[in-house]
């Protein structure tokens, strides 16, 4: 059954990648003018070379023979930034882990922060712990990132000088931009645990723990929060999501390296075989991080089988 | 018979488990007198609203509140707030309160416009997908997964990347990333519908089913999508704000949050009212947006006590 399960998840993948694969591959003519133009920008490229490099790129072949061509350069290492001329997927591979970093540091972050908030709100519902909790939470969304970065910035590396602001390397330099990248996620985790938390804690099984004399905080922490978390898990995948975009703007506000950075580089350069191979590639992970989750939650709760 | 249990769609159309979702228009205006009601109670969705209608009447009255030329060079460059600067000068000498007055006009075009673009065709696509069923339904919802694949900003990004920069292009790349949030919902919302027996009563009676899209699915599916939509404007307003940050969106000179908070980077020591206002703008925008939301969606979820 969970086989069939998981089968049935995976190929659901098929179609959507081979969709975002094919939009990539092309998308390249939507542009208005001649993409390759475009691509030079003002580098005041001979008439001639324009062509050679159109010749190269095989922009001049039949759409269908310029998709598989994609692919293949993809997965040879042959799809080159027009910039450096380095294979984008060695590029992306580089820089993945910089990101993943930031990524699993601030879920950490968040996922801590968020529990401790969430429990609190959950278990004093409706004081002002409670407000207090959620207010926290619901400005965290309402604050624009870069902002929030900038004015960090500006607190701790200017004034105060306690942390270097920009790069990438050991612990002090994560500690900002993942604090920013922790902040947007905290409210939505925060909520969740929240809202499961006070549905957990009505159940009879809490009922009984504490007539069996349980402490408060062990009924607490134990048993409610245990169940509360479930959703917590689908929800940390799906949160992958924000991570990633937040990430984006992230790295560029701290010059840290990272596919966030790689992607935004590109696109104000114009580069678009770099775009079209990370657009792809991260999808890629998306889906794939999605995929897991959904498998992991289905094999925890086994009321989930499709 | 449809299941009695509540579902998503149930919530967000604030039905009972089982009632069909608006049909009965005799008590429609009882509900919706109902919900006005709910919001009203709820004190911070309207202080979000007011927050909105003071930033609509600033946004339409920019030329009589601002009391210098947002782009309007000036040899006052870098001087604090005062009084003849309420919010100071910038590095060319411009008045920073006139350029944050009139970016409330971009910022809140850039919400409604985006909202609008992704409501329109999200619901489009989510009506045809969900009536017609089988075959368009698959590639239409493929087709928004693959949308769904690429995560929000990036999303914005790429097709910022291929349109080009811009204010109208950031409008439709955010819009754009939009749309598969409200596909899904109509979606759901005209499959919940279609199991309803009033449906099979109507349809054996001869209705069509352009009729019967019109009559009985349209007016369910406006609950969600408002509230979608409040929900989303807030977003819609980070996100144009970020991709200007990020040099995607809007352009200089233009007089817009985004920009302004990149450009005041690099004054951050010397000057921090550059970058301090325009964060503080957008900020307030977003969280009044989000709480406006939050608060409908609240007052339209029978659960939830006002």
């Amino acid at each position: 059954m969970v086989t069939r399960y998981i089968a049935g998840r995976v190929l659901a993948i098929v179609p959507v990648l081979f969709i975002v694969s094919v939009v990539v591959s092309l998308m390249v003519h939507l542009t208005p003018g001649d993409p390759v133009k475009v691509m030079m920008g003002q580098s005041g490229a001979s008439a001639e070379e324009i062509e050679q490099i159109r010749r190269d790129l095989g922009l001049d072949k039949p759409l269908p023979v310029q998709y598989v061509r994609f692919l293949q350069d993809l997965a040879t290492g042959n799809l080159r930034s027009i910039r450096t001329h380095q294979p984008v997927v060695q590029q992306y591979l580089e820089l993945f882990p910089n990101t993943l970093q930031l990524a699993v540091v601030s879920l950490l972050i968040a996922t801590v922060i968020g529990m401790l908030l969430g429990v609190v709100a959950a278990t004093h519902q409706n004081s002002w712990l409670d407000s207090f909790s959620m207010a926290v939470g619901f400005l965290g969304v309402s604050i624009p990132n870069f902002w929030l970065a900038l004015v960090l910035i500006y607190v701790f590396a200017v004034s105060l000088n306690w942390l270097p602001a920009t790069g990438a390397g050991g612990p002090k330099l994560l500690i900002l931009p993942a604090a920013v990248l922790a902040m947007e996620q905290v409210a939505l985790i925060a909520r969740l645990i929240r809202a499961n938390m006070v549905e957990v804690l009505q159940e009879d099984y809490i009922k009984t723990a504490r007539s069996k004399g349980l402490q408060e905080s062990s009924v607490q922490w134990g048993h409610a929060l245990r169940n509360a978390m479930l959703p917590t898990i689908t929800l940390m995948g799906l949160n992958f999501g924000y991570l990633l975009s937040g990430a984006i703007i992230i790295e560029t506000v701290f010059a840290r390296p990272g596919i966030g950075r790689l992607i935004v580089e590109a696109i104000l350069n114009k580069d678009f075989p770099v775009v079209q191979g990370a657009v792809l590639l991260t999808a890629t992970v998306y889906l794939l991080v999605n995929l897991l989750t959904d498998i992991s939650y289905s094999l925890i709760d086994p009321r989930i089988r499709y | 018979m449809a299941r009695a249990t509540a579902n998503a769609v149930d919530v967000i159309a604030g039905t009972a488990p089982g009632e069909p979702a608006g049909a009965l228009t005799r008590t429609e205006g009882h509900r919706k007198r109902r919900v006005l009601r709910r919001l009203a109670r709820h004190k911070s969705a309207v202080i979000g609203f007011g927050i909105i209608v003071v930033l609509i009447v600033i946004a339409l009255m920019a030329s009589f509140i601002a009391p210098y030329d947002p782009i309007g060079l000036s040899r006052n460059i870098l001087q604090p707030p005062s009084g003849g600067h309420l919010m100071g000068t910038d590095n060319l000498g411009r008045d920073i309160f006139s350029r944050v007055v009139y970016g409330t006009r971009v910022s809140l075009q850039m919400g409604f416009i985006a909202i609008a673009i992704a409501a329109t065709f999200g619901t489009a696509m989510g009506l045809v997908a969900g009536t017609y069923g089988g075959f368009v339904d698959t590639v239409l919802m493929r087709f928004v997964d693959a949308l769904m694949a690429v995560p929000g900003i990036l999303l914005a990004l790429t097709v910022a990347a291929v349109l080009g920069t811009g204010l109208h292009v950031a409008m439709i790349a955010v819009g754009i990333a939009w749309i598969p949030s409200f596909a899904r919902i109509v979606r759901s919302l005209v499959l919940q519908v279609k199991e309803m027996p009033y449906i099979e009563a109507a349809r054996s009676l001869g209705s069509s089913d352009t009729r019967l899209i019109w009559r009985h699915v349209l007016p369910n599916a406006f609950t969600p999508v408002l509230v979608l939509s409040s929900l989303g404007v807030g977003s819609a307003v980070l996100i144009g704000a970020a991709l200007s940050f990020l040099g995607v969106g809007a352009q200089p000179p233009t007089a817009e949050w985004g920009i302004m908070l990149s450009e005041g980077r690099q004054f951050m020591r010397s000057a921090w009212w550059v970058m301090a206002f325009p964060g503080l703008a957008i900020t307030v925008t977003v969280l009044a947006a989000n709480l406006v939301g939050d608060g409908l969606r609240d007052a339209l979820d029978p659960r939830i006590k006002l």
